[in-house]
């Protein structure tokens, strides 16, 4: 599928993407000499362009690559991805960015010991600032890894180190954090390759109109030859025209033509040939044909769709409020008006994003339905202007999106190690530059075995764990440290407790290889796979009692710093806070 | 300026205040968040009693596609703005109080 020509044209595309976003970086942080001047000195950032810095550091490979992959495959229930994670940002805006501004606090922990005053409880929202930031980190590193891989043929383990490298190379060389604008210039960068590959296909889609819903099973133009490299299971529906070369449902097999519809099992190093006007087998549990992929209500493979969806709503609707890298931004408004103002902007700007991954999503059906076999379909944004757009052009574009895919995972991956670098420097080691250097080598690295041995590849997928994590953990302790005057440190540090080991264990179990599908009813697969549906009421409800058990211990200034976080600024409350104090 | 010293000294006029705007405006979130989740559980529940909303079709794109890829961001848009413009007026009004002699 791939000549020379374009691997070398991708290659390029890849490095320029690599080296700009290095460079930038170098460059921004030459601007900022400390997190102390960066933080201080950008409170007078406008909300224009905060909102697009904050959406250049937010839109992740799970966005650019992820969202397209599941609506390819999951259809009208893979949409509510996208919805929520622009929905988390009215979350943001209606329960946290004007009181968390006007707190004059500049990172989470740093907030909790505002509100609390209690050094344990700043020592435990570190820990999960922590962890949220390391899970974030690996879809990032395996959607490098997943890029690389199916543009380049390098083997999977290079992208995953290649992120790593050159993100741990930037934040420990380049100083601290890249300025505004640079990051305002990466959302426009992400936007532009996207949008132009996804308009062109939408030129071509709306010229021949071809059928999207219908009985069938997508279909592939030309004679199709497919590697398989893990072992799938796949449901067919048309046997017709498919062949398989390897192992077929345990057995050694060479050039079998499939008889009759049903499952089957592929081996790793498998190759099944689709003749000229085949219809594609799909994973099984996704919807094969048109009629059940547009309808609602399939959900995403498993059990109890309803269920599936709820807890993508409850995560992503939620998540935003709880992600440390873009809580981090909003320190950078002017004041909690103007806070307001940019999470409104970031609403704006992501609903015009999320267009594109969802017309690539539609059109993967059409022009690269063979990526349904392998399950694969977050590839479908680099593969497919190739696969639709014949010669240079489908190249260029080819070339262009795989720079953009870089560019979100070197961004979103940078502002992570910055966050996790930033939390364990000042509170575990002592805040010196060189703990900073030490602290981001660490967190740098953390994540990679785990991208390297997490199972699942479906990058959104994994993306909404994460959003699960921060959804039961600091959630829950910014919404109710915000608006109710009950919460203790110790009902904090129970929530945060309770909903982390909930949600967390219940990601892991999900990311090393999940559950059997058919164990007690799928229940508690599902449950795995989607834990925000309880694993957030929990969080909410033993923060809530436990905090209510030790009431005594609600702090005496409790109304004072109220003030200071609810009422506007011109009234003379806020104080702000530096690094340091 | 007595209001205003009542409020950075915390007396119980001053918190009053304080806890009356708490109120109003965490009131505003929580109704607005209600608007939004009921449309969301209206799209979900609808899907499932009536399918004939999925099968139709709106200037050539399913319904469903267009509630949900579509047309809900632009309601996202609006509850926001439409919180940003009333949480400002509540904070101006409080700001009219407190400057405001009684």
């Amino acid at each position: 599928m791939t000549g020379a020509s374009s691997v070398a044209l991708t290659a390029a595309a890849l490095l320029a993407a690599a080296v700009a976003t290095v460079a930038l970086g170098v460059y921004g942080g030459r601007l900022s000499r400390t997190t102390s001047d960066f933080l201080v000195a950008s409170r007078t950032v406008g909300s224009r362009w905060n909102a697009a810095a904050i959406s250049g550091e937010y839109l992740s490979a799970a966005s650019f690559l992820g969202v397209a992959g599941l609506v390819a495959k999951y259809g009208a229930d893979a949409l509510w991805y996208p919805i929520g994670f622009t929905a988390g940002y009215l979350g943001l805006l209606m329960f946290v960015a004007a009181p968390l501004r006007r707190s004059g606090a500049y990172t989470v922990p740093d907030f909790t010991e505002f509100r609390l005053a209690s050094p344990r409880l700043r020592t435990a929202t570190m820990l999960f600032v922590v962890v949220i930031c390391v899970l974030y980190l690996v879809p990032q590193y395996q959607g490098a890894g997943l890029t690389l891989n199916i543009l380049l043929g390098l083997p999977f383990w290079i992208g995953p180190v290649a992120v790593a490298a050159i993100v741990i190379a930037n934040v420990v060389g380049g100083g601290m954090r890249s300025v505004t604008f640079v990051q305002a210039f990466q959302y426009w960068l992400k936007l532009t390759a996207i949008a132009i590959p996804a308009l062109t296909l939408l030129a071509l889609f709306v010229a021949d109109r071809p059928p999207l819903g219908g009985p069938l099973p997508p279909r592939v133009d030309e004679h199709t030859t497919v590697a398989i490299q893990t072992d799938v299971v796949v449901q067919v529906d048309v046997p017709d025209g498919v062949t398989v070369s390897g192992t077929l449902d345990g057995r050694p097999v060479q050039d079998t033509r499939i008889t009759s519809a049903g499952e089957y099992t592929l081996g790793a190093g498998t190759t099944v040939t689709l003749a000229a006007g085949a219809a594609t087998p799909v994973v099984a549990g996704a919807p094969s044909t048109g009629d059940e992929w547009i309808g609602s209500g399939g959900g995403l493979g498993g059990a109890h769709p309803l269920y599936q969806v709820l807890s993508i709503i409850v995560a992503t609707f939620l998540g935003t409020m709880g992600l440390p890298h873009v809580l981090v931004r909003f320190y950078t408004n002017p004041d909690g008006r103007a806070a307001r103002r940019t999470a409104l902007a970031v609403i704006a700007l992501l609903s015009v994003f999320y267009a594109f991954p969802t017309l690539m999503g539609v059109f993967a059906r059409l022009y690269v339905p063979q990526l349904l076999i392998t399950g694969t379909a977050d590839a479908a944004v680099l593969l497919m202007p190739q696969a639709a757009i014949a010669g240079l052009p489908g190249q260029l574009l080819a070339a262009l999106a795989a720079a953009g895919a870089i560019a979100a995972f070197l961004a979103t991956s940078s502002g992570l190690l910055v966050s996790v670098a930033g939390a364990l420097a000042t509170d575990v080691l002592r805040g010196r530059v060189r703990d900073f250097r030490t602290a981001a080598l660490i967190g740098g690295a953390l994540p990679l075995p785990l991208a390297l041995a997490a199972s699942t590849l479906e990058l959104s997928r994994n993306v909404g764990l994460v959003f699960a994590v921060a959804a039961s953990t600091l959630c829950p302790l910014l919404v109710l440290g915000i608006w109710w005057r009950g919460l203790t440190a110790a009902g904090a540090v129970c929530g945060l407790l309770a909903g982390g080991i909930a949600s967390g264990a219940a990601a892991a179990l999900t990311l090393v290889g999940g559950l059997d599908d058919t164990l007690l009813g799928g229940w508690p697969a599902v449950l795995a796979g989607y834990p925000a549906m309880f694993s957030v009421p929990l969080a909410f409800v033993v923060m809530i009692v436990a905090s209510r058990i030790t009431r005594a211990a609600i702090p005496a200034d409790t109304s004072r710093v109220f003030a200071r976080m609810h009422l506007p600024e011109r009234l003379g409350m806020s104080v702000e806070r530096v690094p340091g104090d | 300026m007595r209001t205003r010293v009542e409020v950075e000294e915390q007396t119980e006029v001053g918190d009053a205040l304080v806890r009356g705007l708490v109120r109003a405006q965490l009131g505003l979130a929580l109704r607005l968040a209600t608007v939004v989740m009921s449309a969301v559980l209206v799209i979900l529940a609808s899907g499932r009693l009536f399918p004939v909303l999925i099968t139709t079709a709106v200037f050539g794109i399913r319904l469903n596609w267009l509630l949900l890829a579509v047309l809900s961001y632009p309601l996202l848009y609006v509850v926001g703005r439409l919180y940003v413009r009333l949480a400002e007026q509540g904070e101006r009004d409080i700001v009219r109080v407190v400057d405001e002699e009684p």
